[in-house]
């Protein structure tokens, strides 16, 4: 049995932008044992999903958000140990009550109410305006008669953007009711029909949807797509890998290969790696260079970012990769590691796809889609000018571009470019 | 524009209305001769002739059953009641007839029934009464109670214009003592209108008549931001511009120098509490007189009626709450 001050866990801000989060899984449940740090929850925000670790070791004592539940930042989730059940018997301590007595804290009795002042009573504005941000209100800092919360202190409290407060919980209130009646969907949607099946949208999902719909609003897309011929690079590769492997534990990958000499090509064509903000230009002397990953089961789409691309070898591009995607697998990604990009690849063509017509990453102007490498019959020049068919291994590049910004020739000097150092430098090269 | 007491603007909305229609007349007693009992009417006799400024014989029954009939056929009178208290001898007339002839007939009664009211000066139980509740209760008629000189005017312009009975409650401890700038042409000001007397953030004090300057000091002797709705008229009663109030302070004031139980501050607490909810942020209060007569003494007078202190003490307890 805890005894001593709860410890709160609550939602975290996962960057400036964020202002919600939704709970998708608890790893735990009331009863259970934790160790500091080791994962509670599973949150997913319009950014990241990611796991949240436990602040404290103990037992948690309350779970106040459930899963799939949307809650603001700083809102309560849990608590950790601490004298969970505020109407538990005055009895000394026992072996387990915490669990059992917390499991339902709305089926306590009134008991709360009367407890040493005015922070247990909630006025009606409050109560609605609680119920509104999906605060607690037992969390907010009273200045009203007896401690009480009032109107002011929730507006103050709201407009600070929520902080979290980190005081042992020493009153224990029912978990706020209203947040499950406080996102109300907006339109209902038709009923499902014979055959269909209807569930709710993730935050993740209708983030891509917000995203993808804007982009298309946004830019003018146009795609144009180019064969290289990769032979050179799979030789490169090749020889490499061994070496890599054993002394870094790194892959060198066809991507990486891409896009060491992507961010290359980019010196030369800064408006592919622009971006239009208002009525201005704005190029870049760097390159943060977004990868697209899909989520497992087609749960969803991330594109994290590797900062500063530019500084990289094919080494240093080959563990950025490998360290973001192993990242995004395990969701560990961070706000940070999700924004901020200047250009984007996306490489569906592990599953054999030759061409496709990507959609900008907004704000960037270019997206840079990898498509399958196989090998086909190809017509190539001999040094004497005499034209053969050899067997090469063949990929096609394609450029998205916002036309806006980026012309159809330029998008094609790019592309020419790129092709040649593909299919030209040595491994010194990269 | 000129400054204008309170009576004056009564006087002088009146006296328009006499030029302006001829179908307006005043009755009540001592309203010719010698002027009205608070000298409202003063030189009317002179200015429109006995014809139309009417003393009447010491009858409030004859004197409402009379503007009534009047009303129905078509004129517009203005009947002075010497206080508001007496016009309970006429209730038959009011509330049985004059009430519901549009309703019952289909005949309107355009009438204004000037009603001297409220406290202050030691009046007693006969003279210090603000009976307003009692009237606002009855379907069919108005009940009007300015607090300003400008809203004196409009309002008993627009008590004259109504074809409704109108009982204009016009308090007596504004008369001389509260002045303000009236304009001089003639205009209307619509009945169920409230006016802000004063804006504020974060407490709201409903109220009319006199209480509205009690509120006003009050006001000036708390530390927070007081808005202060002066209802104007509270049949009809502004509903909305209350809401309104309440929505942005959340908390509220009722305040009335009527007496409490059954008073007219009821019905607006409860209508807040029925529809704004879920904007308290504190219980709604009332301050009114208590249960009883108004006291002949002064001391006990002050004690009955709200003072400044009585608000400021009830503005403290809903800021600190």
């Amino acid at each position: 049995m805890t005894t001593g001050t709860a410890v709160d866990v609550v939602m975290p801000q996962m960057g400036v932008s964020v202002s919600e989060g939704t709970v998708t899984k608890w790893a735990k449940q009331v009863g259970d044992s934790i160790e500091a740090d080791e994962t509670l929850l599973e949150i997913s925000t319009d950014k990241v999903d990611t796991e949240v670790p436990s602040p404290a070791s103990g037992v948690v004592s309350e779970i106040l958000v459930s899963e799939g539940e949307t809650v603001a930042v700083g809102t309560v989730l849990a608590r950790i140990g601490g004298e969970a059940g505020a109407a538990a018997p005055a009895a000394g301590p026992q072996p387990e009550p915490a669990a059992t007595e917390v499991a339902e804290p709305l089926a306590q009795p009134a008991a709360p109410v009367a407890h040493e002042n005015g922070k247990a009573f909630v006025s009606p504005v409050v109560a609605r305006i609680a119920a509104e941000h999906g605060i607690d209100p037992t969390k907010v800092p009273g200045t009203g008669s007896g401690g009480r919360v009032t109107k002011r202190d929730i507006q103050a409290f709201v407009e600070s953007g929520s902080p979290a407060s980190t005081e042992a919980s020493q009153t224990v209130a029912p978990p706020p009711p209203a947040p499950a009646s406080a996102s109300p969907p907006s339109q209902e949607p038709q009923a499902p029909g014979l055959g269909e099946t209807l569930e709710p949208m993730s935050v993740m999902r209708r983030g891509i949807a917000d995203h993808m719909r804007r982009s298309l609003d946004t830019s003018a897309h146009v795609t144009s797509a180019i064969e290289v011929d990769m032979s050179k690079v799979a030789a490169i590769r090749e020889k490499l890998k061994q070496e890599y492997q054993a002394a870094y534990g790194v892959n060198p990958t066809y991507l990486a290969f891409i896009a060491r000499a992507a961010v290359e090509t980019l010196r030369d064509y800064p408006w592919v790696n622009g971006e239009i903000r208002g009525d201005k230009l704005v190029t870049k002397n760097f390159v943060n260079l977004g990868f697209a990953v899909e989520l497992a089961d087609g749960k969803g789409l991330i594109v994290p970012v590797v900062k500063n691309a530019e500084t990289l070898n094919l080494l240093g591009m080959a563990k950025s990769i490998a360290d973001i995607a192993k990242r995004a697998r395990e969701k560990q990604l961070t706000p940070d590691d999700v924004t901020g990009g200047s250009f984007t690849i996306t490489n569906p063509g592990g599953y054999g796809t030759f061409h496709g017509t990507p959609v900008i990453s907004q704000p960037q102007a270019g997206i840079l889609g990898t498509y399958a490498i196989v090998k086909r019959p190809w017509v190539i020049t001999d040094e004497n000018g005499a034209d053969a068919i050899a067997i090469r291994s063949m990929m096609n590049l394609t450029l998205t571009y916002d036309h806006r910004l980026v012309d159809g020739a330029y998008a094609g000097r790019f592309l020419r470019d790129l092709r040649e150092r593909l299919q030209t430098w040595g491994e010194s090269d990269y | 524009m000129a400054e204008k007491t309170y009576l004056q603007a009564i006087s002088d909305g009146l006296r328009q209305e006499m030029h302006r229609d001829h179908r307006v007349f005043v009755l009540g007693e001592d309203v010719g001769v010698y002027g009205g009992a608070f000298k409202v009417t003063l030189g009317f006799q002179e200015e429109f002739g006995p014809w139309r400024v009417i003393d009447a014989p010491l009858s409030e029954t004859a004197i409402v059953a009379g503007a009534t009939g009047a009303a129905m056929m078509g004129l517009r009178p203005v009947a002075e009641m010497q206080f508001a208290d007496f016009v309970s001898c006429a209730w038959d007339h009011l509330v049985t007839v004059a009430s519901k002839q549009r309703w019952r007939a289909g005949v309107p009664v355009p009438m204004v029934l000037r009603l001297p009211s409220g406290g202050g000066f030691s009046g007693g139980p006969f003279h210090s009464q603000n009976p307003e509740s009692s009237f606002a209760h009855i379907p069919g008629l108005k009940c009007v109670c300015p607090a300003t000189p400008e809203d004196a005017k409009g309002l008993i312009v627009a008590a004259i214009e109504d074809p409704n009975p109108v009982l204009f409650f016009e308090h007596k401890h504004l008369y001389r003592r509260i002045k303000g700038e009236v304009p001089d042409e003639r205009y209307v000001t619509p009945i169920g209108k409230a006016r802000i007397h004063t804006e504020g953030d974060d407490v709201t004090v409903i109220t009319w008549g006199a209480m509205v300057y009690t509120a006003e000091e009050a006001a000036k002797e708390v530390d927070a931001s007081v808005e202060i709705v002066d209802l104007r008229t509270i049949m009809p009663w502004d509903k909305e511009a209350v809401l309104e109030s309440v929505r942005k302070t959340s908390k509220v004031l009722v305040l009335h120098e009527d007496t409490r139980t059954g008073g007219f501050g009821a019905e607006i607490a409860a209508t807040i509490a029925e529809e704004a909810f879920e904007d308290l942020d504190a219980p709604v209060k009332r301050l009114a007189a208590p249960d009883t007569p108004v006291p002949f003494s002064p001391v006990l007078e002050k004690a009955f009626i709200p003072q400044v202190d009585d608000v400021v003490r009830e503005l403290k307890e809903l800021i600190s709450y």
